[in-house]
């Protein structure tokens, strides 16, 4: 039993660090209609990056933040200016397919910069273990819950307390509507674009501190961010988080319970045993958007 | 015009069929078998993805079950290598199938953004349920067909053969639904699938009927590809490469048209194994791949054979009597002969 | 009984009450108007009736058959076509191809022939001349104009005879001799035994086509007559002055 208590805190800590990286992922695609594939490989890059900082020059991982995060908000400013902003018919198709090649070249590079090896990021806290009521959480989760949490507020005080949040939650509702009242809709798309490739980097260093990766593990990760997604409903901020928590959770419940081997498969299968009963997802809406 | 098409046709089939005669060297013939391959798969991912619209990027799944049907037939059923496991083909076809008839219900009741989720999703999971069923698929360790008793110099070209086949037959299913009502339905519900709904379409019925069509022939892909290369391990047989490479094909050469995923393929195979053997090592080849795909994507959008239709039809606009419909297939086929033949010299 | 019938139909959006024990009648072979202030229910009544989507409360009647639950595959299929307000026809497909999407009253076998049969043809391009774009049939239907595409919505859906046709707002933005020529048509074909109802905006198309006229307000059915007696009745007036 207490095993699973355990398991469950595990995932809400796990949990959060998916919450972090898929919220920009549901972001892009609720203000631009744009599944991006490349979410998966641009997190392993911040991963790199920080750990780049910390290995050659000694910058603290949480310092480190300070580079990674604007960094990476500029490329993804960069790659909507680039490709996205060119693709004017078949959005979901072709999205998929500029993004997927964008990720094909950034894993390229990742590839032949650092090689196959696994790696993860280090830091003197990692390793010790905080005692919470009789369990013994590693000191790196709880900080990485706490670091998600504080950005997600951010996002959220950005998303709902700012100008430039109406903005974006007006063009997520019907683009044509928004740029009726004045909302610069091609602006935000870009700058939402790169908020979901900065929230990438911020993610992206919490899971190279929890997680030995490499280029290639972003094909699982962004398996999974696709999933939470979904479940939570395309589009949706607060059906990412939850579905994060939800996903999370059962899969470190079924690793305990059953066996490790299994709770991917639980991962991916909940989904198709959701979609059966729910084809809109937990959060989500049944009909097409307006646009 | 009709009498150019089909002598260019006939011609074009006269040279691939000889092609393992005029070309016997072996890494020439490889080349060609995959590229034969990947473009029957693209031709039947696309009688799906491309006239419908729902993007699949999950068709890996029956890829990798027809290879590991064929494997796991030929242990069974103690087969040696030779002729005989090219004769199970249509069998492996037939299972992928049938594991295409539930897959595709689910994932079909989503829409569309969902629905390559879900793909991606299934897959997933059969890539895991590769490896942790090793009593049927023997998880990492792999599967491994029987070995034909050829010689080095002919191995290849009971593969080429067989795989032209294939071709051929994914290309006549893709030519009798494109000009079929049933493909005239399928096109409208990509155009507007509400809207063919309330004329009558029947559209679940005919999204899974395609969906399970191309599932048979990508079935019978992977089962080729496992035999020819010998062994099939999960990562390999359930690869998330295979759908966005048979997709690139695809797109590149013009979704949903007849000659699309075969320009896409010939430009493509080629150049993948390429690479892949090349480069393979140092992640060069995916950075080329990669920007390479990039560049004709934002470049191309429509696709290399609309986009040259087009442009013919232009170019002719004043001589052409015909109207714009039939005459412009017509020269998309001429012009696709004009092309190949021109690249061989 | 008429031959389309919906009794006591209510459909609710949330807080929203966007039709409340609506019932209304068409009589087999008349040409019948709905119309009502904007949000009284009249889109909304036309998705209930084809099977867009599903009523609270209620049910319809299509030639004495209850089509209550009807999916919009099977509403068709019965004799009932419908347009809609912002025109939706098949872009990428040509003129031609676009015709012959609707399924007719024939069966399966249909689908394994060819896309189009010659008898078929025959028929598609009487349609076209007969609604008056038979010279754009191999254009791109996505290339027509906005009043080319309202005419080749209306032809596709006559390729299966149906015998009721829903027209919302068919002469939303169009031109005067357009939309004279829709009304001509419309009258032709009536003629000939397809019943209507038209959702319109228009008070003149509305009067000088129809022969009775109802008017929603708030979801509910306030008013019927003869386009007169509408005109001139003063719920009416109070309904779309008032609010």
């Amino acid at each position: 039993m207490t095993l699973i208590i355990e398991a469950v805190i595990l995932g809400i800590l796990t949990g959060s660090v998916y919450a972090l990286m898929s919220s920009g992922l549901t972001l892009i695609f609720g203000v631009m209609d744009i599944i991006n594939i490349a979410q998966g490989i641009l997190v392993i890059l911040g991963a790199y990056l920080s750990y780049t900082l910390e290995t050659y020059l000694h910058i603290d991982i949480i310092l480190g933040l300070l580079v990674t995060i604007p960094a990476l908000f500029l490329l993804g400013m960069g790659i909507e200016w680039a490709f996205m902003r060119r693709i004017r018919r078949d959005r979901v198709m072709i999205s998929i397919l500029v993004t997927f090649a964008v990720a094909l070249v950034i894993e390229g590079l990742l590839n032949f910069v650092f090689s196959a090896n696994y790696v993860q990021l280090q830091a003197p806290y990692i390793d010790a273990s905080i005692p919470v009521f009789g369990f013994y959480l590693p000191y790196i989760y709880v900080f990485a819950f706490f670091l998600s949490v504080i950005l997600l507020t951010l996002l959220y005080l950005l998303v709902y307390r700012t100008k430039f949040g109406f903005a974006l939650r007006a063009s997520m509702q019907d683009r044509t509507a928004a740029s009726l009242i004045g909302v610069d809709v091609e602006g935000v798309q870009t700058i939402t674009f790169g908020i979901g490739v900065a929230l990438a980097a911020a993610g992206g260093m919490v899971f190279g501190a929890t997680n030995p990766f490499n280029a290639a593990t972003s094909y699982d990760l962004i398996s999974r961010l696709l999933v939470i997604i979904v479940l939570g409903g395309m589009g949706s901020l607060r059906g990412a988080l939850f579905a994060s928590f939800v996903m999370l959770v059962i899969s470190d419940v079924t690793d305990v319970v059953w066996s490790p081997v299994w709770s991917s498969t639980v991962f991916f299968a909940l989904l198709i045993v959701l979609l059966l009963f729910r084809p809109q997802g937990l959060l989500g809406r049944l009909e097409g958007r307006k646009q | 015009m009709k009498k150019f098409r089909t002598l260019g046709l006939l011609a074009l089939l006269a040279l691939l069929l000889a092609f393992p005669l005029l070309f016997p060297d072996p890494a020439v013939t490889t080349i060609a078998v995959f590229t034969l391959l990947y473009a029957g798969a693209a031709t039947a991912w696309n009688l799906f993805s491309g006239y419908t619209g729902y993007v699949s990027l999950g068709h890996a799944v029956f890829y990798g079950v027809g290879g590991y049907a064929l494997a796991l037939l030929c242990q069974d059923w103690h087969i040696q290598g030779g002729y005989v496991p090219l004769l199970l083909l249509p069998l492996v076809g037939l299972i992928a199938s049938v594991f295409a008839i539930p897959l595709g219900w689910i994932a079909l009741r989503a829409r569309r953004h969902v629905f390559v989720v879900v793909t991606i999703a299934m897959f997933y999971i059969f890539q895991l349920l590769a490896y942790n069923l090793p009593g049927i698929t023997s998880g990492s360790q792999g599967v491994f067909f029987p070995n034909p008793p050829w010689d080095a110099a002919f191995f290849n070209t009971p593969f080429y053969y067989t795989s032209l086949i294939v071709l051929l037959l994914s290309i006549g299913a893709s030519w009798w639904v494109r000009n079929s009502k049933y493909g005239l339905g399928l096109l409208a519900i990509r155009d507007d699938e509400d809207r063919a709904l309330s004329l009558g379409v029947k559209t679940g019925a005919f999204k899974l009927v395609a969906y399970v069509i191309s599932a048979f022939f990508v079935g019978m892909v992977g089962a080729l590809v496992g035999y020819f290369v010998g062994s099939l391990y999960p990562v390999f047989a359930f690869t998330p490469v295979f759908d966005i490479t048979v997709a690139l094909m695809a797109f590149l050469g013009g979704i949903a048209t007849l000659a699309g995923p075969l320009v896409g393929a010939l430009l493509l195979a080629p150049l993948q194994q390429y690479l892949t053997v090349q480069l393979g090592i140092v992640g060069l080849d995916l950075i080329l791949f990669g920007a390479l795909l990039l560049a004709v994507i934002l470049l191309l959008p429509e696709g290399i054979v609309p986009t040259v239709r087009k442009r013919w039809v232009k170019c002719t606009a004043s001589r052409s009597a015909t109207s714009p419909v039939t005459g412009a297939r017509g020269k998309e086929k001429a012009l696709l002969i004009e092309g190949r033949r021109g690249g061989k010299g | 009984m008429g031959i389309l019938e919906a009794q006591n139909v209510s459909k609710a959006f949330g807080g929203i009450h966007a039709l409340a024990a609506c019932t209304i009648s068409v009589e087999q072979g008349s040409i019948a108007g709905l119309i009502g202030p904007n949000g009284s229910g009249k889109t909304t009544l036309f998705n209930v009736i084809t099977g867009y989507e599903r009523q609270d409360a209620g049910s319809i009647r299509f030639n004495g058959t209850s089509i209550t639950n009807a999916t919009p595959d099977r509403v068709f299929a019965l004799g009932v076509g419908r347009t809609f307000q912002i025109t939706r026809i098949f872009p990428r497909l040509t003129v031609l191809e676009n015709m012959h999407v609707a399924v007719q009253r024939k069966g399966a076998k249909g689908l394994f022939g060819r896309w189009s049969s010659s008898h078929e043809q025959r028929q598609a391009l009487e349609l076209l001349n007969f609604v008056g774009i038979i010279e754009l049939k191999d254009m791109q239907a996505g290339n027509l104009s906005y009043g080319q595409k309202k005419l080749l919505e209306f032809a596709f859906i006559l390729i299966a005879q149906p015998r009721v046709i829903l027209l919302d707002e068919p002469a939303g933005g169009i031109n005067p001799t357009m939309i004279n020529h829709l009304a001509g048509r419309i009258r032709t074909l009536n003629e000939l035994g397809v019943t209507f109802l038209v959702v319109e905006h228009n008070m003149e198309f509305v009067m000088g086509l129809c022969d009775r006229v109802m008017v929603l307000h708030r979801g509910t059915k306030i008013a019927e007559g003869s386009p007169q007696e509408v005109r001139n009745n003063p719920v009416v007036l109070e309904a779309y002055l008032g609010d």
